[in-house]
Protein backbone atom coordinates (compact mmCIF):
# COMPACT_ATOMS: atom_id res chain seq x y z
CA UNK A 1 0.00 0.00 0.00
CA UNK A 2 1.25 3.43 -0.82
CA UNK A 3 1.08 5.16 2.51
CA UNK A 4 1.82 2.34 4.91
CA UNK A 5 5.45 3.35 5.34
CA UNK A 6 6.46 3.68 8.99
CA UNK A 7 7.18 7.37 8.71
CA UNK A 8 3.68 8.36 7.59
CA UNK A 9 2.72 11.31 5.41
CA UNK A 10 4.37 14.66 4.65
CA UNK A 11 5.40 17.28 7.21
CA UNK A 12 2.38 19.47 6.41
CA UNK A 13 -0.04 16.70 7.30
CA UNK A 14 1.94 15.90 10.45
CA UNK A 15 1.88 19.51 11.65
CA UNK A 16 -1.83 19.93 11.04
CA UNK A 17 -2.47 16.60 12.77
CA UNK A 18 -0.44 17.68 15.78
CA UNK A 19 -2.58 20.81 16.06
CA UNK A 20 -5.99 19.25 15.48
CA UNK A 21 -5.97 15.75 16.91
CA UNK A 22 -6.29 16.83 20.54
CA UNK A 23 -9.25 19.03 19.65
CA UNK A 24 -10.95 16.12 17.87
CA UNK A 25 -10.36 13.89 20.88
CA UNK A 26 -11.64 16.57 23.27
CA UNK A 27 -14.76 17.09 21.16
CA UNK A 28 -15.41 13.34 21.20
CA UNK A 29 -15.18 13.33 25.00
CA UNK A 30 -17.50 16.33 25.11
CA UNK A 31 -20.08 14.64 22.89
CA UNK A 32 -19.99 11.51 25.06
CA UNK A 33 -20.27 13.35 28.37
CA UNK A 34 -23.04 15.68 27.19
CA UNK A 35 -25.01 12.96 25.41
CA UNK A 36 -27.98 13.46 27.72
CA UNK A 37 -28.07 17.23 27.11
CA UNK A 38 -27.03 17.91 23.51
CA UNK A 39 -27.27 15.92 20.27
CA UNK A 40 -24.86 13.05 20.07
CA UNK A 41 -24.07 10.43 22.62
CA UNK A 42 -21.95 7.38 23.21
CA UNK A 43 -21.91 6.08 19.66
CA UNK A 44 -21.16 9.38 17.88
CA UNK A 45 -18.57 10.40 20.46
CA UNK A 46 -16.96 6.99 20.37
CA UNK A 47 -16.62 7.16 16.60
CA UNK A 48 -14.95 10.57 17.02
CA UNK A 49 -12.44 9.12 19.50
CA UNK A 50 -11.71 6.28 17.09
CA UNK A 51 -11.30 8.84 14.28
CA UNK A 52 -8.74 10.73 16.38
CA UNK A 53 -6.69 7.54 16.69
CA UNK A 54 -7.15 6.81 12.96
CA UNK A 55 -6.03 10.39 12.23
CA UNK A 56 -2.76 9.85 14.13
CA UNK A 57 -2.25 6.55 12.35
CA UNK A 58 -2.80 8.01 8.87
CA UNK A 59 -0.50 10.97 9.46
CA UNK A 60 2.32 9.50 11.55
CA UNK A 61 2.24 5.91 10.40
CA UNK A 62 1.46 2.73 12.20
CA UNK A 63 4.22 2.59 14.81
CA UNK A 64 3.58 6.01 16.34
CA UNK A 65 -0.15 5.41 16.57
CA UNK A 66 0.35 2.00 18.12
CA UNK A 67 2.30 3.65 20.94
CA UNK A 68 -0.75 5.78 21.73
CA UNK A 69 -3.37 3.05 21.45
CA UNK A 70 -2.19 -0.46 20.73
CA UNK A 71 -4.27 -3.13 19.01
CA UNK A 72 -4.66 -5.19 22.15
CA UNK A 73 -5.41 -2.00 24.09
CA UNK A 74 -8.27 -1.24 21.71
CA UNK A 75 -9.63 -4.76 22.17
CA UNK A 76 -9.41 -4.39 25.96
CA UNK A 77 -11.30 -1.07 25.78
CA UNK A 78 -13.96 -2.74 23.67
CA UNK A 79 -14.41 -5.59 26.12
CA UNK A 80 -14.48 -3.29 29.13
CA UNK A 81 -17.06 -1.02 27.50
CA UNK A 82 -19.39 -3.86 26.52
CA UNK A 83 -19.10 -5.48 29.94
CA UNK A 84 -19.68 -2.15 31.70
CA UNK A 85 -22.90 -1.61 29.75
CA UNK A 86 -24.06 -5.11 30.68
CA UNK A 87 -23.18 -4.47 34.33
CA UNK A 88 -25.27 -1.28 34.24
CA UNK A 89 -28.21 -3.33 33.00
CA UNK A 90 -27.67 -6.04 35.62
CA UNK A 91 -27.38 -3.50 38.42
CA UNK A 92 -30.75 -2.19 37.24
CA UNK A 93 -32.00 -5.77 37.57
CA UNK A 94 -30.75 -5.77 41.16
CA UNK A 95 -32.81 -2.61 41.73
CA UNK A 96 -35.96 -4.13 40.23
CA UNK A 97 -36.08 -4.34 36.41
CA UNK A 98 -33.39 -5.02 33.79
CA UNK A 99 -31.93 -1.63 32.77
CA UNK A 100 -33.95 0.17 35.42
CA UNK A 101 -32.80 3.77 35.74
CA UNK A 102 -32.28 3.64 39.49
CA UNK A 103 -30.25 6.81 39.95
CA UNK A 104 -32.01 10.07 40.78
CA UNK A 105 -33.26 11.93 37.67
CA UNK A 106 -31.79 15.22 38.89
CA UNK A 107 -32.66 18.63 37.50
CA UNK A 108 -33.13 18.63 33.72
CA UNK A 109 -30.50 20.63 31.76
CA UNK A 110 -27.99 20.23 34.60
CA UNK A 111 -24.85 18.20 33.91
CA UNK A 112 -25.69 15.60 36.57
CA UNK A 113 -29.12 14.57 35.34
CA UNK A 114 -30.68 11.65 33.58
CA UNK A 115 -29.65 8.96 36.07
CA UNK A 116 -27.66 6.11 34.52
CA UNK A 117 -27.68 7.60 31.01
CA UNK A 118 -24.34 9.36 31.48
CA UNK A 119 -22.63 6.16 32.67
CA UNK A 120 -24.15 4.18 29.81
CA UNK A 121 -22.88 6.80 27.35
CA UNK A 122 -19.36 6.48 28.75
CA UNK A 123 -19.45 2.67 28.49
CA UNK A 124 -20.76 2.77 24.91
CA UNK A 125 -18.22 5.44 23.92
CA UNK A 126 -15.34 3.34 25.24
CA UNK A 127 -16.70 0.26 23.50
CA UNK A 128 -17.25 1.97 20.13
CA UNK A 129 -13.81 3.59 20.21
CA UNK A 130 -12.05 0.30 20.87
CA UNK A 131 -14.15 -1.72 18.48
CA UNK A 132 -13.96 0.62 15.49
CA UNK A 133 -10.23 1.24 15.93
CA UNK A 134 -9.64 -2.51 16.10
CA UNK A 135 -11.72 -2.99 12.94
CA UNK A 136 -9.73 -0.25 11.16
CA UNK A 137 -6.37 -1.73 12.15
CA UNK A 138 -7.46 -5.24 11.22
CA UNK A 139 -8.87 -4.25 7.84
CA UNK A 140 -5.99 -2.04 6.75
CA UNK A 141 -2.93 -3.84 8.06
CA UNK A 142 -3.69 -7.54 8.41
CA UNK A 143 -4.17 -8.45 4.77
CA UNK A 144 -0.96 -10.05 3.72
CA UNK A 145 0.94 -6.83 3.13
CA UNK A 146 4.63 -6.42 3.73
CA UNK A 147 4.19 -4.85 7.16
CA UNK A 148 2.31 -7.90 8.39
CA UNK A 149 5.19 -9.94 9.70
CA UNK A 150 6.71 -7.74 12.38
CA UNK A 151 4.44 -7.39 15.30
CA UNK B 1 -41.76 17.23 -0.05
CA UNK B 2 -39.69 20.27 0.47
CA UNK B 3 -37.37 21.65 -2.15
CA UNK B 4 -34.00 21.27 -0.41
CA UNK B 5 -34.59 17.61 0.37
CA UNK B 6 -35.51 16.89 -3.25
CA UNK B 7 -32.34 18.65 -4.37
CA UNK B 8 -30.16 16.59 -2.02
CA UNK B 9 -31.86 13.36 -3.10
CA UNK B 10 -31.15 14.21 -6.76
CA UNK B 11 -27.50 14.84 -5.83
CA UNK B 12 -27.35 11.45 -4.06
CA UNK B 13 -28.76 9.69 -7.13
CA UNK B 14 -26.25 11.44 -9.41
CA UNK B 15 -23.38 10.47 -7.11
CA UNK B 16 -24.49 6.85 -7.00
CA UNK B 17 -24.81 6.61 -10.78
CA UNK B 18 -21.34 8.14 -11.18
CA UNK B 19 -19.97 5.61 -8.68
CA UNK B 20 -21.45 2.78 -10.73
CA UNK B 21 -20.01 4.01 -14.00
CA UNK B 22 -16.46 4.84 -12.94
CA UNK B 23 -13.65 2.41 -13.60
CA UNK B 24 -11.31 3.50 -10.83
CA UNK B 25 -12.33 1.90 -7.53
CA UNK B 26 -10.96 4.76 -5.43
CA UNK B 27 -13.09 7.31 -7.31
CA UNK B 28 -16.08 5.00 -6.85
CA UNK B 29 -15.61 4.96 -3.09
CA UNK B 30 -15.39 8.75 -3.00
CA UNK B 31 -18.56 9.09 -5.11
CA UNK B 32 -20.41 6.72 -2.79
CA UNK B 33 -19.55 9.18 -0.03
CA UNK B 34 -22.04 11.63 -1.62
CA UNK B 35 -24.85 9.33 -0.47
CA UNK B 36 -23.72 9.31 3.14
CA UNK B 37 -23.13 13.05 3.42
CA UNK B 38 -26.33 13.81 1.56
CA UNK B 39 -28.23 11.62 4.00
CA UNK B 40 -26.66 13.55 6.87
CA UNK B 41 -27.84 16.86 5.33
CA UNK B 42 -31.34 15.41 4.93
CA UNK B 43 -31.40 14.42 8.61
CA UNK B 44 -30.41 17.99 9.51
CA UNK B 45 -33.16 19.44 7.29
CA UNK B 46 -35.71 17.14 8.93
CA UNK B 47 -34.62 18.33 12.38
CA UNK B 48 -32.76 15.26 13.61
CA UNK B 49 -29.31 16.50 14.67
CA UNK B 50 -28.58 13.32 16.63
CA UNK B 51 -28.88 11.19 13.53
CA UNK B 52 -27.00 13.74 11.43
CA UNK B 53 -23.98 13.70 13.77
CA UNK B 54 -23.92 9.91 13.96
CA UNK B 55 -24.35 9.56 10.21
CA UNK B 56 -21.55 11.97 9.37
CA UNK B 57 -18.95 10.50 11.75
CA UNK B 58 -19.82 6.93 10.77
CA UNK B 59 -19.61 7.96 7.10
CA UNK B 60 -16.15 9.48 7.60
CA UNK B 61 -14.87 6.32 9.29
CA UNK B 62 -16.45 4.08 6.66
CA UNK B 63 -14.91 6.15 3.84
CA UNK B 64 -11.46 6.03 5.45
CA UNK B 65 -11.69 2.26 5.93
CA UNK B 66 -13.01 1.74 2.37
CA UNK B 67 -10.29 3.93 0.84
CA UNK B 68 -7.53 2.19 2.79
CA UNK B 69 -8.97 -1.24 2.04
CA UNK B 70 -9.64 -0.71 -1.67
CA UNK B 71 -6.46 1.07 -2.73
CA UNK B 72 -4.89 -2.08 -4.11
CA UNK B 73 -7.97 -3.89 -5.34
CA UNK B 74 -9.16 -4.13 -8.92
CA UNK B 75 -12.62 -4.01 -10.31
CA UNK B 76 -13.88 -7.19 -11.89
CA UNK B 77 -16.38 -6.99 -14.68
CA UNK B 78 -18.59 -9.84 -15.79
CA UNK B 79 -19.36 -10.36 -19.43
CA UNK B 80 -21.53 -12.60 -21.56
CA UNK B 81 -24.45 -14.67 -20.28
CA UNK B 82 -23.65 -14.16 -16.61
CA UNK B 83 -23.82 -10.38 -16.98
CA UNK B 84 -27.24 -10.57 -18.66
CA UNK B 85 -28.53 -12.98 -16.01
CA UNK B 86 -27.24 -10.76 -13.21
CA UNK B 87 -28.88 -7.71 -14.73
CA UNK B 88 -32.19 -9.57 -15.08
CA UNK B 89 -32.07 -10.75 -11.47
CA UNK B 90 -31.25 -7.22 -10.31
CA UNK B 91 -34.08 -5.66 -12.32
CA UNK B 92 -36.54 -8.27 -11.05
CA UNK B 93 -35.51 -7.79 -7.41
CA UNK B 94 -35.63 -4.00 -7.60
CA UNK B 95 -38.99 -4.14 -9.38
CA UNK B 96 -40.46 -6.38 -6.67
CA UNK B 97 -39.06 -4.14 -3.97
CA UNK B 98 -40.46 -1.00 -5.60
CA UNK B 99 -43.88 -2.61 -6.08
CA UNK B 100 -44.29 -3.52 -2.43
CA UNK B 101 -42.68 -0.26 -1.33
CA UNK B 102 -45.23 1.74 -3.33
CA UNK B 103 -48.09 -0.22 -1.71
CA UNK B 104 -46.76 0.28 1.82
CA UNK B 105 -45.73 3.91 1.29
CA UNK B 106 -49.25 4.80 0.20
CA UNK B 107 -50.56 3.55 3.52
CA UNK B 108 -48.08 5.39 5.71
CA UNK B 109 -49.55 8.13 7.92
CA UNK B 110 -48.48 11.70 7.28
CA UNK B 111 -45.10 12.91 8.54
CA UNK B 112 -45.30 13.80 12.24
CA UNK B 113 -48.48 11.87 13.04
CA UNK B 114 -47.41 8.32 13.89
CA UNK B 115 -49.79 5.42 14.41
CA UNK B 116 -48.14 4.26 17.58
CA UNK B 117 -49.02 6.34 20.60
CA UNK B 118 -45.97 5.15 22.53
CA UNK B 119 -43.69 7.85 21.11
CA UNK B 120 -45.77 10.70 22.54
CA UNK B 121 -45.58 8.90 25.88
CA UNK B 122 -41.79 8.85 25.62
CA UNK B 123 -41.67 12.57 24.89
CA UNK B 124 -44.04 13.37 27.76
CA UNK B 125 -42.04 11.36 30.29
CA UNK B 126 -38.51 12.29 29.23
CA UNK B 127 -38.10 15.44 31.33
CA UNK B 128 -40.06 14.39 34.41
CA UNK B 129 -39.25 10.69 34.54
CA UNK B 130 -35.70 10.46 33.25
CA UNK B 131 -34.46 14.02 33.67
CA UNK B 132 -32.45 14.03 30.44
CA UNK B 133 -32.80 17.05 28.17
CA UNK B 134 -32.02 15.02 25.06
CA UNK B 135 -35.06 12.88 24.31
CA UNK B 136 -33.14 10.64 21.90
CA UNK B 137 -30.64 9.69 24.59
CA UNK B 138 -33.48 9.06 27.02
CA UNK B 139 -35.16 6.73 24.55
CA UNK B 140 -32.13 4.71 23.47
CA UNK B 141 -30.52 4.43 26.93
CA UNK B 142 -33.53 4.30 29.22
CA UNK B 143 -36.85 3.39 27.60
CA UNK B 144 -35.29 1.09 25.04
CA UNK B 145 -31.98 0.18 26.63
CA UNK B 146 -32.35 -3.50 25.73
CA UNK B 147 -32.37 -2.50 22.06
CA UNK B 148 -29.12 -0.67 22.68
CA UNK B 149 -27.69 -3.75 24.38
CA UNK B 150 -28.46 -5.66 21.21
CA UNK B 151 -26.76 -2.98 19.14
CA UNK B 152 -23.68 -3.10 21.37
CA UNK B 153 -23.63 -6.87 20.98
CA UNK B 154 -23.87 -6.55 17.20
CA UNK B 155 -20.92 -4.15 17.05
CA UNK B 156 -18.92 -6.36 19.42
CA UNK B 157 -19.62 -9.40 17.26
CA UNK B 158 -18.65 -7.47 14.12
CA UNK B 159 -15.34 -6.41 15.61
CA UNK B 160 -14.57 -9.92 16.85
CA UNK B 161 -15.46 -11.37 13.44
CA UNK B 162 -13.29 -8.89 11.53
CA UNK B 163 -10.33 -9.54 13.80
CA UNK B 164 -10.88 -13.30 13.58
CA UNK B 165 -10.98 -13.25 9.76
CA UNK B 166 -8.12 -10.82 9.27
CA UNK B 167 -5.74 -12.03 11.97
CA UNK B 168 -2.39 -13.40 10.95
CA UNK B 169 -1.73 -16.23 13.38
CA UNK B 170 -4.09 -18.68 11.70
CA UNK B 171 -2.53 -18.17 8.30
CA UNK B 172 0.13 -20.32 6.77
CA UNK B 173 3.67 -19.04 7.24
CA UNK B 174 4.77 -16.80 4.43
CA UNK B 175 7.57 -19.09 3.24
CA UNK B 176 5.17 -21.92 2.46
CA UNK B 177 2.88 -19.72 0.42
CA UNK B 178 5.56 -18.13 -1.73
Amino acid sequence: MRQNTPQGMSVIVKTVTRLTVRLIFLFGVYVILHGHLTPGGGFAGGVMLALAAVHVMLAYGRDTAMKELSFSGAQIFEGIGALAFLVIGLSGLAAGVFFKNYLAPGTPFEFLSGGTIIISNMAIGLKVMGGLFAIFVAMTFFQGGGTDDKK
Amino acid sequence: MNFEITLVIILIIIGSVIALELNDLLSCVISVGVAGYGLSVIFLLLGAPDLAITQIVAEILALVILIRATLERDTTRMTGVRAVMLALVAVFSIGTLLYFASISLARLPAFGSPIMKVSSEYIARTLSGVGAANAVSAIILDFRAIDTLGEVTALFTAAVAVVAIMRKSARKPREERD
